[in-house]
């Protein structure tokens, strides 16, 4: 049964077709990986799918209903989570609020349970800490806990945003460019966090330059060239296709051999 | 690095002394050299104060060690201290204060607690939800006025009056906030001064429901009833709360309930997702925070504090008119929580007294004494850009912070 299908989805801006025609096709539980020259598109389909802005045509579903048109939030709430390509954590925020916030839509206490501090909303408050805390052992974010967002060290930086991400209890999880910026150790742990987020049953879609990061982890590897995906199929394949090469390299590279 | 100060302190004297020795000292046939001269002093005072305060810190080789500002300090002190001793040292000292007081002093407190459940109220849309509203006075005036027309047209008692107060000042809270819910930044302040100075020229312009400029008079004060013996047998007696000593005490109340009613808001999901929306509003909504909401629930609840806050202030006078209403006490509530510390509940509090108070103790200036506020804000913005008491997010509990201390130890 597929997770998440993009049908005939297109996204212009003015004159420019960012995204054409696009069909893709998310199984649940693997890890596709959308990878592409710079401009292909890849963010623009994160976009759409995380509700920024909607689709010009063609339909987004999931789990059988589309999203199109839906709120940013609903569609957190419906168990879509995402990264961003540039870090956007709350930095005036403590790393252990930052991740409760991203629980923000698996909780309830409104405003007037907080004014009056309900047994209810205390109970979850604690529940939200101690989730919360969890999360963060997970990603071996812990001992930060208490230090604002701001403080913490490039790459811990990028994981706070997979735990926050991932605190909205998510079944699809968009990582864009998680390893930006990372060093090849950096991006063997990273690598090692996605596969273990994967055995715990939850689908992942990749937006990575880095390129043994996507093969080395990738089931299914989708190639996007000027808004239009041009390929498709395992890792291996994709290595050796002429059109990825191509785009990738230009055309000049055949003439040379 | 004492040089450099001895330096910076020469060039604001004299900066102050150019700023404040015509302003305060030309009377229109002769120079007052007296009068001018204690301004400045008190002024020069406070950054010789504070010159001392750097240089002694200095010598301790403190900057060196560590860059704790005095505001960080002040409130990491704070911190150690138990919460409830404070506040209840605070809550005792507020208490006594009427017993000590003369009346006009007692007047200044009741205008300095008004002011700071204003600012606490506003903390809500500016502090934690990082929206610039410059016509917050709009709902003080709603709650104000809605009081004096339920009073004198109905009858209806204070009490009774002071919900259906709140929830017209919500509504039009939300009124507001949804047309400028796209907005940020100095668009969003922009409308939102438009909006205030909307809803003061209906008052002041719809003589037949609110006399206009001649405004409103007569409300009666908020009672008490409360149950004793008299006549034969078991009656409500009825307490006016109409002195200035219980007037105060009253907004006392009311200014501490709003403290507790928005330190529980900071520190719930909902002030999470507040402060989220300020920080970065996109990143917010697709961490599956509603911001469009929420937004609409600060504007909401900071609405509805400020009109309790207004209820009350009518009830006072016994009289409303729109000028008391005007867009520069927008500004000065606007200057309490940017002053105070954007977001920091404790900041607020302080930024309310000195900005009250201050101007008060200078009133023999007359109508100079906007100077001394002028100035207050000149000098503290100088020395504390990011407030009086910049704000702070919680901490997980002590037992946890120990235990994460202990971690960190191993």
């Amino acid at each position: 049964m597929a997770h998440l299908a993009l049908k005939n989805v297109s996204k212009s801006f003015g004159g420019l077709l960012a995204v054409d025609s696009l069909d893709l096709e998310l199984p649940a539980g693997k890890i596709l990986s959308l990878i592409g020259p710079n401009g292909a598109g890849k963010t623009t389909v994160f976009n759409m799918i995380t509700g920024v802005y909607p689709p010009t045509r063609g339909k987004i579903i999931y789990d059988g209903k589309t999203l199109n048109r839906l709120k940013s939030s609903r569609i957190v709430a419906r168990g879509i989570a995402r990264t961003f390509q540039n870090i956007r954590l709350f930095k005036s925020m403590t790393v252990l609020e930052n991740v409760e916030v991203g629980m923000h839509c698996r909780t309830k206490s409104g405003a007037v349970r907080a004014l009056l501090r309900t047994p209810f909303t205390l109970r979850e408050e604690r529940a939200i800490e101690n989730k919360a805390l969890e999360i963060l052992e997970f990603f071996s974010l812990r001992r930060y806990s208490n230090e604002y967002a701001s403080n913490l060290p490039y790459g811990d930086q990028r994981r706070l945003e997979i735990a926050r991400a991932m605190a909205a209890e998510p079944r699809l999880l968009l990582l864009d460019e998680p390893a930006a910026g990372m060093n090849p150790s950096e991006t063997a742990e990273l690598m090692q966090l996605i596969l273990k987020l994967r055995d715990t049953g939850i689908t992942i879609l990749l937006v990575e330059h880095d390129m043994k990061l996507v093969m080395g982890i990738s089931e299914i590897v989708s190639v996007l060239d000027h808004g239009q995906k041009i390929a498709e199929g395992l890792p291996a394949e994709i290595q050796k296709n002429e059109k990825v090469i191509e785009a990738y390299l230009g055309s000049g590279r055949k003439k040379k051999k | 690095m004492i040089r450099q100060e001895i330096k910076k302190l020469a060039v604001y004297s004299v900066f102050l002394a150019i700023l404040i020795l015509p302003m305060v000292g030309f009377r229109t046939t002769h120079f007052e050299a007296g009068r001018a001269f204690k301004v400045l002093g008190l002024f020069i005072a406070i950054l010789v104060a504070n010159f001392v305060a750097k240089v002694v810190r200095s010598r301790r080789g403190e900057d060196q060690l560590q860059k704790v500002s005095l505001g960080d300090r002040i409130s990491l002190r704070f911190a150690e201290i138990p919460k409830i001793y404070t506040l209840g040292l605070l809550v005792a000292v507020a208490a006594v204060f009427p017993l000590l007081a003369d009346n006009y002093m007692i007047d200044v407190g009741i205008t300095c607690l008004i002011y700071v459940t204003l600012g606490l109220g506003l903390n809500i849309v500016v502090g934690l939800c990082g929206l610039l509203d410059l016509g917050y006075i709009a709902f003080y005036a709603v709650g104000a006025y809605t009081y004096a027309l339920l009073n004198l047209r109905f009858g209806v008692s204070f009490w009774a009056a002071l919900p259906a107060g709140v929830l017209m000042g919500m509504f039009l809270g939300c009124v507001i906030g949804y047309p400028t819910l796209k907005m940020r930044g100095d668009y969003l302040a922009i409308v939102t001064m438009g909006f205030g100075e909307i809803i003061r020229l209906v008052l002041n312009n719809w003589d037949k429901l609110t006399a206009g400029p001649n405004g409103l008079f007569g409300m009666q004060k908020p009672t008490l009833y409360y149950p004793g013996f008299h006549d034969g047998g078991l009656h409500l007696s009825v307490y006016s709360i109409k002195t200035l000593p219980a007037l105060y005490y009253m907004i006392l109340i009311i200014a501490l309930l709003t403290l507790v009613g928005i330190r529980r808001l900071n520190d719930s999901r909902i002030g999470r997702a507040w402060v989220a929306v300020r920080e970065d509003e996109t990143a917010a909504e697709l961490s599956g925070v509603p911001t469009t909401w929420l937004k609409l629930l600060a504007y909401a609840l900071g609405a509805g504090f400020a009109a309790v806050a207004g209820a009350f202030f009518a009830a006072k006078l016994s009289y409303v008119n729109p000028n008391f209403f005007i867009f520069m006490e927008s500004c000065i509530v606007l200057c309490i929580v940017v002053l105070g510390g954007s977001g920091s509940i404790p900041g607020v509090i302080v930024a309310g007294f000195i900005l009250i108070a201050v101007p008060e103790i200078f009133r023999e200036l007359q109508n100079y004494r906007m100077l001394a506020f002028g100035a207050i804000m000149a000098i503290m913005m100088v020395l504390k850009p990011d407030g009086l008491i910049p704000a702070r997010r919680r901490r997980v509990q002590m037992a946890e912070r120990r235990q994460l201390a202990g971690e960190s130890n191993e």
